[in-house]
């Protein structure tokens, strides 16, 4: 599944990314990294945005960006 | 005294500004601060090492924050290009404490520079209170560079700093100790060699040569190409490459290397930081759960920037009267002193009449940056593009237009600059073309000013919010019909950090409003006070000896006193007119006619062009010359709810909101935005929409009105 699908609150675990080059470099800067963790923290309204924390760094990002970023949720 | 030149590098929001700060005011004097190149921040320290009796000049240069030597957005490649190009001695990078592993990816890029270095661990006291325990010692020897725990708020470790600069300046270069996973190493080590076995000239030590080589890295390549031992070097590479691509599965160099950057980093906050306890961000999340809320942030939001304006207005009031009394007792004063002559009059009627209209604002100006200000730096605005994206991507905007668009409520021209932080070159066109909606903190004098001639002093504060936010929904349109028309094109992603709250020191928002003030006093003593008296002079001369003869006989003639004083201001009237500024005015009169505006406010607009707050002064000199019908009305704002109607007085506010802004922001603009071309464009488009918006409301007020 994609990031996007996940709703507030829920946690997993980054599988691949799938951006351009410099999206991907970008977000590797902020540590969304293969393998990390993250967990959704937040939309705004309609799902336009979302906020996600990965190693204590809090992220927004469009709902666009977050279809390019392949997850498996972490049942807890 | 010995001079060190030190770059201050560093990811967003890690406070350099305010480690700039705590250094300079410790005990040091601040040489200057003036931004020469506004990209970049400079200033000189004297330090003296107190073991050796030494004075330095530590000259320090602040980059703009990057988290990434990969250039993304403009302001990123400042700091690449400062950083790579750039002549200096060291290299200072500032870390965050709080988020040392996401900081320590941008820190082995430096490494990888193979500069001289200090790691400075910033915000170390936020650290200890989110219970994060930091081991200095082992960082610097797994990084190789000396790494000292600093506290800009609490003044902690800054005389550490000043010692670690000095002490790596006067040191050796280290060759970069970034470690990488074996299989790169082996690479390394076969490259390394290779160079040892031809005892290759090199002006950086093999090792970096290697990696330079194994990351692609042009330059590296440009320089090697031309030396007979390339043609042996390609094959090792070839093969060296081949060897990396089979064991990671992937052909793309620098996301091999991205991996490596990152487990070293990783593996490095693993083995240096420990966490006592999970007290950390709950300050934040419980901040975010109401600021960001889905349905009750956005009101926040414009309670927010409401009561801003209010208090911008309200509390701008109270020294707004004093300030005018003293100018008005000062222009009486050299009145009194230089007589009712020429000189008098270019004094009172035009250098102090014209500064003193623009210093009155002083402290609305004040106030609303202090508010901005404080928004930036508390970490509220990246949160309200967070809010804001979705609504403000629908008119083709980046929820990032909204940082340079609400500092355009301030200035233009830091505006125009902060335009950078987008990566798309679209995008930042886009936003560049409806900064100018946004009114700036020097339109703000030309507001209150009518407001308070027109609307009373009763609702200001709301009339301003409504003219601001009238402004705001303009640029919105104006930026759809742009993007669908003009600037089409792909969206640039949405990626961004949101910084933790914090409570910004008083200091830090002090420099910036104190800054701010400086350059709109500035202004008001040199360009205001030279274009007040250029107003003066136009609108004095030339000399009407033959209509002032006739007008003193009929003066003389006359029996009453009444008679008297309306032929003398029957006579001011002439001669303003016959003026070459009521030349000026009367030329342009045709274009302006139909919005209603007579010829002074013609002019008023027109000097504008020069700076927003000389449309205060020129009307101030136009009508304190003018028409004083009665000495009791002195005041500018009686004067001008005299003589212009209602329409006309709305419809120059609206063309006020959208015109061409001051000469220093369009300067600015055709920089930033690449070209003389745009300016053009600009101009164009401005005026188009002013033009029509003006006339659009000049005449339906005036059917209203009428009927």
């Amino acid at each position: 599944m994609v990031l996007s699908e996940l709703q507030k609150g829920d946690r997993a675990t980054i599988i691949r990314i799938n951006a351009e080059p410099t999206l991907k470099n970008r977000l590797n800067s902020f540590g969304v990294v293969r393998g990390e963790s993250l967990r959704v923290k937040g939309c705004s309204l309609a799902k336009q945005t979302m906020e996600i924390e990965v190693e204590g760094t809090l992220l927004a990002l469009r709902e666009e960006e977050a279809k390019k970023i392949e997850v498996e949720k972490v049942v807890e | 005294m010995d001079k060190i030149t030190v770059v201050l590098a560093g990811q967003p929001n890690v406070g350099k500004s305010s480690l700039i700060n705590a250094i300079s005011n410790a005990k040091l004097k601040v040489g200057n601060f003036a931004g020469v190149t506004v990209d970049k921040m400079e200033l000189d320290i004297t330090y003296c090492d107190e073991k050796t009796c030494r004075d330095y000049m530590i000259h320090v240069v602040d980059l703009p924050g990057t988290y990434s030597l990969v250039d993304y957005t403009q302001e990123e490649r400042v700091t690449k290009d400062a950083l790579l190009e750039g002549d200096y001695d060291l290299i200072v990078n500032v870390v965050d404490s709080t988020h040392l592993q996401r900081n320590l990816l941008l820190t082995t890029e430096l490494l990888e520079l193979g500069k001289k270095m200090v790691v400075v661990l910033n915000m170390i006291d936020e650290a200890q209170n989110e219970g994060i325990e930091i081991d200095e010692k082992q960082l610097s020897v797994i990084l190789g560079v000396p790494c000292v725990k600093t506290s800009a708020s609490q003044k902690i470790g800054i005389k550490e700093l000043e010692e670690s600069i000095v002490k790596v300046a006067q040191g050796k270069e280290s060759p970069s100790k970034v470690i990488y996973s074996d299989f790169i190493e082996e690479e390394i080590a076969r490259i390394l060699f290779f160079f040892q076995m031809r005892k290759y000239q090199s002006g950086i030590p093999y090792r970096q040569l290697a990696i330079n080589l194994l990351q692609e890295d042009k330059q590296t390549y440009k320089e090697i190409h031309d030396d007979p031992i390339w043609i042996e070097l390609q094959h090792t590479i070839r093969e060296a490459l081949e060897h990396l691509y089979l064991h990671t599965g992937t052909k793309d160099i620098k996301e091999i290397f991205a991996d490596e950057h990152f487990a070293f980093a990783k593996g490095a906050k693993m083995e240096v930081m420990s966490r006592k306890s999970m007290r950390a961000k709950n300050f934040t999340q419980k901040i975010d759960n109401l600021l960001i809320n889905k349905y009750l942030g956005i009101p926040i939001f414009f309670l927010f920037m409401w009561i801003l304006f209010q208090l911008t207005f309200e509390v701008g009031a109270i020294p707004m009267d004093l300030i005018a009394a003293s100018f008005t007792w000062l222009g009486d004063s050299a009145k009194s002193v230089l007589g009712d002559g020429l000189l008098g009059s270019l004094v009172a009627d035009g250098m102090i009449a014209g500064v003193g209209s623009v210093m009155m604002f002083l402290p609305n100006i004040m106030i609303l940056f202090f508010g901005i200000a404080l928004l930036e730096t508390t970490g509220y605005m990246s949160r309200v593009s967070f809010m804001l994206d979705g609504f403000f991507h629908k008119f083709g905007l980046h929820g990032k237009s909204f940082i340079p668009l609400v500092t355009g409520f301030g200035c233009s021209v830091p505006a125009y600059m902060a335009a950078r932080t987008l990566k798309n070159e679209r995008d930042r066109l886009l936003t560049l073309f409806i900064i100018g909606f946004m009114s700036c903190g020097a339109k703000l004098p030309i507001y209150v000013l009518f407001i308070g001639a027109f609307f009373g002093d009763q609702n200001a504060g709301n009339w301003l919010f409504l003219i601001y936010i009238v402004g705001a929904m303009l640029g919105l349109i104006s930026a759809k019909i742009l993007h669908l028309y003009v600037f089409k094109g792909e969206d640039e992603p949405f990626v961004m950090e949101m910084p933790k709250y914090r409570l910004p020191s008083f200091g830090l928002i002090w420099h910036t409003v104190y800054g701010q003030s400086k350059s709109y006093i500035k202004k008001a003593g040199t360009f205001i006070l030279a274009a007040s008296m250029l107003v003066w002079f136009a609108s004095n001369y030339p000399k009407q000896d033959v209509l002032e003869e006739a007008y003193a006989t009929k003066i003389e003639l006359s029996q009453n006193q009444e008679d008297k004083k309306a032929l003398s201001n029957e006579l001011n009237k002439k001669v303003l007119e016959e003026s070459y500024l009521g030349q000026i005015g009367h030329a342009s009169e045709w274009f302006f006619a139909p919005l209603g505006f007579d010829w002074k406010m013609s002019i008023a607009l027109e000097t504008g062009l020069a700076a927003k707050e000389v449309v205060v002064s020129t009307l101030g000199v136009l009508y304190s010359l003018g028409d004083e019908i009665d000495e009791n009305s002195s005041s500018l704002q009686e004067q001008l709810k005299k003589n212009i109607p209602l329409p006309a007085a709305v419809s120059f506010i609206v063309f006020v909101m959208i015109y061409l802004p001051c000469f220093a922001a369009s300067m600015v603009f055709a920089r930033e935005a690449g070209g003389w071309k745009y300016l053009l464009y600009l101009f164009l488009f401005t005026t188009t929409v002013a033009w029509l918006l003006s006339f659009i409301v000049y005449n339906v007020m005036k059917l209203i009105i009428g009927a």
